[in-house]
């Protein structure tokens, strides 16, 4: 039975959002909430009917079917479809009468999806309203789920979503790919919101994991849709899908918490998912087109080094390298830390220990935990004191518990 | 910024084994690396060629400008300061000084 709801669950995830951008790409993005509520509607009687009879045996076919009804029912009843929607489509093109039925096949649904993507990723959108809403339209996620993600409230979460779809409506989005010369600038803002979901579910600070997972194999998605179209199949959308497989990769050996680098060394390989690893070389490879070197292919190339569990010489400098590179266009405190604990696998402890006081980052609690693995075995009593200092400014309750740790193999 | 100054012909193709010479690249890129991991590299300039013209007065053209110079320019960056001294203090451990150079220091006039 708990397996059945999870299924369910996912399938109405994943048809959410391609029902919701077909009839949001039929009647226009001001009717998004429209759009969205006759879904919400369609799942409603599915859930009723099926738990009746069982399950249809083409699950998405009826669904559909129904969503097709529910649409023009709701569109008919409400008048909107005869003022305001047909004469616009009427002025669109000739037929209206046949055009104003969603078009559930699988072309359209790709192309609504896509067109739907660059309408959430519209730079006029504040980005943390826009990640809000590419978790609720384009992945399907509810609302208390992406209240979770935030850590935050339901409230705040409907209140975000809502302001953004108002932009969508006062902004004039349109559901439409840019213009051929927008679209590599467009893009650049698709690629972000993409990668900031993918870090959202990588370094979430919610423990819930499945949501993680879930969070990280969405983006992993939204952007494999973005390699379907030749204009915005280029080398740094696939540098980022290979970043996101390399990250996805290791989802089952990461532990709770979010320790980076020194988590890192306490994984266990078994668990990395080698056909992830092989995909994400397979993109990474296909990255290397062109001349551009953009921080996605700098970042996928150190995730790449990681996916590789033997420590060389040569790994280290290479990671090193790449850090060093990814500071001078996009410098970030946690970038500069770990580029810090690369320095120290690559050139030693000295060197390291030299670079990682000049950083000063004296509110960060990680800048501390580095300090104090820098410190260990060299001068344990400086590396309790950092590693206190660190405790005192950790935020959750299992960073601390892991911290205590530390402090407590240092006796 | 920071102008790097280099004797004459330290980096001439062929008078640095290409090993050492990528042991030298890896050395500034380090080094600049830990100048951005500070969150203070405004501009990571650019190297400039070995080869060059200089121009002087009454259309005269010399190729190798740097005949009369003991030091050529070899490159620059920008960094972030709030003052000489602290940009100074930054220029320390610049592999330029490992090779005889040097790094001349001077405010960017807002």
């Amino acid at each position: 039975m708990e397996k059945e709801k999870e299924s369910l669950k996912r399938l109405f995830q994943q048809e959410f959002s391609k029902m919701v951008a077909v009839i949001s790409s039929l009647f226009g993005l001001e009717h998004i909430e429209i759009a969205e509520d006759v879904v919400s509607e369609v799942f409603l009687q599915a859930a009723e009917t099926w738990g009746d009879k069982g399950m249809p045996p083409n699950p998405t076919a009826w669904l559909y079917a129904v969503a097709k009804q529910k649409t023009l029912y709701y569109f008919r009843r409400n008048k909107i479809l005869e003022k305001k929607v047909i004469p616009e489509l009427a002025s669109r093109q000739e037929k209206s009468q046949e055009i104003a039925e969603p078009n559930f096949s699988q072309q359209n649904i790709r192309d609504s999806q896509l067109q739907m993507l660059f309408a959430v990723c519209n730079p006029a959108i504040a980005s943390e309203a826009q990640i809000g809403l590419a978790l609720r339209i384009l992945c399907g996620f509810g609302i208390d789920e992406i209240a979770e993600a935030f850590l935050s409230n339901k409230e705040t979460i409907n209140k975000r979503l809502f302001r953004a779809k108002e932009k969508l409506r006062t902004e004039n989005i349109k559901m439409e790919l840019p213009p051929e010369n927008e679209i590599a600038g467009r893009l650049d803002n698709v690629l972000h919101i993409i990668y900031l979901l993918c870090s959202e579910g990588y370094y979430s600070k919610t423990q819930n994991q499945i949501l993680r997972k879930d969070l990280g194999i969405e983006a992993l998605r939204l952007g494999l849709m973005l390699t379907e179209y030749e204009r915005t199949r280029l080398p740094k959308t696939n540098a980022l899908i290979a970043l996101m497989c390399f990250h996805a990769s290791r989802f089952d050996a990461r532990e709770t918490g979010g320790e980076g680098f020194i988590l890192y060394e306490q994984q266990d390989e078994a668990l990395w998912n080698q056909e992830l690893i092989a995909q994400g070389k397979h993109f990474l490879y296909l990255s290397a087109e062109g001349d551009e070197i953009s921080s996605y292919h700098l970042e996928a190339r150190i995730a790449y080094w990681h996916c590789i569990k033997e420590d060389t010489r040569e790994k280290w400098e290479n990671i090193l390298s790449l850090y060093n590179q990814l500071l001078m266009v996009n410098y970030s405190p946690s970038v500069a830390l770990n580029r810090t604990f690369a320095l120290y696998k690559a050139n030693g402890r000295q060197e390291a220990l030299v670079e990682a006081e000049k950083l000063k980052l004296e509110n960060n609690h990680f800048y501390y935990l580095l300090l104090g693995e820098l410190y260990k075995g060299f001068d344990n009593e400086k590396a309790a004191l950092h590693f206190q200092k660190a405790y005192a400014l950790a935020k959750t309750q299992t960073e601390r518990s892991g911290i205590q740790e530390k402090i407590d193999s240092l006796r | 910024m920071l102008l790097f100054r280099f004797p004459q012909g330290n980096f001439e193709p062929g008078n640095i084994p290409p090993a050492e010479f990528q042991a030298l690249a890896k050395k500034w890129q380090d080094w600049a690396g830990g100048i951005a991991a500070q969150g203070r590299l405004a501009s990571n300039g650019n190297r400039l060629a070995l080869e060059g013209k200089v121009l002087k007065p009454g259309g005269v053209i010399t190729d190798g400008p740097f005949v009369e110079i003991r030091e050529m320019l070899g490159s620059f960056i920008i960094v972030k300061a709030d003052s000489l001294e602290e940009a100074t203090t930054l220029a320390h451990g610049c592999p330029a000084l490992d090779t005889n150079g040097s790094v001349e220091i001077r405010p960017v006039m807002k």
